[in-house]
């Protein structure tokens, strides 16, 4: 049975569409949720797209923390269920605790949009898997608000237990502390990242080609093994 | 004698939002870099946070400024990167 990952779309989501084509291109059935939603129908996991939900007003995912459908993607993701947040779905998920720290404006104030070097850092959660730690891929990075900060003990704590899933190789984009560009939470079903694996999932488009794609084969394959 | 019922009033309060001293505030530095050319003087720091006028019925001001500090608490500010100050406008 192939699984099925939901992609909630919230006012102001981008690239849902996009996440959507990568689940179904990894061998998936992409469904689609609504914000207002708090059924989440039963999927198997759940990508929070990127985008500029509620078109980042007070702070970029401050108030989409609050939609019926993330209340039950908290719930849920706290026994166990595979959440990966994407750009603003990374901020996202910072707001609403479900990782530590915070996205801010980018150091150099310009919104990046690029091809990203990134080094695989853990292949230790349910949305890297598919990739060894230390690998290098490029996939694009776009955002005006992704510098990844918080407390030194708590930097320290995410190195320490292994939870930098992935890092900036060569320029870092937006100033993100210890160039970090994804983190996961300590269980290792909730992964946060700034770069955007869904829009490198095939070699016909762009110049990123499929190294993106392994973010979405790894969850399906840890819901067929487990 | 009878209890005299709460009288509701709305009263005005401000909360002030501003990113913590360690966090870099980039909009802020670059205000800063363009004082001095455009011929205004140079400021030794600027900041830039948000300011948040709400009018809370209440049955007092205390009433208020702790309605005020719940929604700082809870949706206005994100405490890991700012700090708030919540005061009555006279």
């Amino acid at each position: 049975m192939t699984a099925r990952i939901g992609v909630v779309t919230f006012p102001g989501s981008l690239d849902d569409r996009d996440a959507q084509r990568a689940v179904r291109l990894a061998g998936g059935e992409p469904v689609a949720l609504w914000h207002r939603d708090a059924d989440l129908q039963g999927v198997d996991a759940v990508i929070l797209p990127g985008g500029f939900s509620y078109g980042d007003y007070l702070r970029a995912g401050a108030i989409a923390r609050f939609a019926p459908a993330m209340t039950s993607v908290v719930e849920q993701a706290g026994r166990g269920l595979p959440v990966l947040g994407i750009c603003n779905g990374f901020q996202v998920l910072c707001e609403s605790g479900l990782l530590p720290g915070a996205l801010t404006r980018n150091a150099h104030l310009h919104f990046v949009n690029r091809d990203q070097r990134l080094r695989i850092e853990s292949a230790d959660s349910a949305w890297t898997s598919g990739y060894t730690a230390g690998q290098e891929v490029v996939v694009p990075v776009k955002n005006g608000e992704g510098c990844y900060v918080a407390a030194t003990a708590v930097l320290d704590e995410l190195e320490g237990e292994g939870r930098v899933i992935a890092r900036y190789l060569g320029s870092n984009p937006n100033g993100s502390a210890r160039d970090i560009a994804g983190i996961r939470n300590a269980a290792g079903n909730v992964v946060g990242i700034m770069p955007h694996p869904e829009h490198a999932v095939e070699n016909l488009i762009g110049t990123a080609g499929s190294d993106g794609l392994g973010f979405f084969t790894s969850v399906l394959r840890s819901l067929v093994t487990t | 004698m009878t209890a005299s019922l709460p009288v509701m009033a709305v009263h005005q309060v401000v909360v002030d939002v501003m990113l913590k001293p360690e966090i870099l505030d980039p909009a802020g530095q670059a205000v800063l870099n363009a004082l001095p050319s455009l011929g205004l003087p140079a400021a030794q720091g600027l900041r830039i946070g948000k300011h948040v006028e709400l009018a809370l019925v209440a049955e007092d001001a205390d009433t208020a400024l702790e309605q005020a500090t719940k929604m700082a608490e809870v949706l206005l500010v994100n405490p890991v990167i700012e700090d708030f100050t919540v005061r009555l406008l006279p």
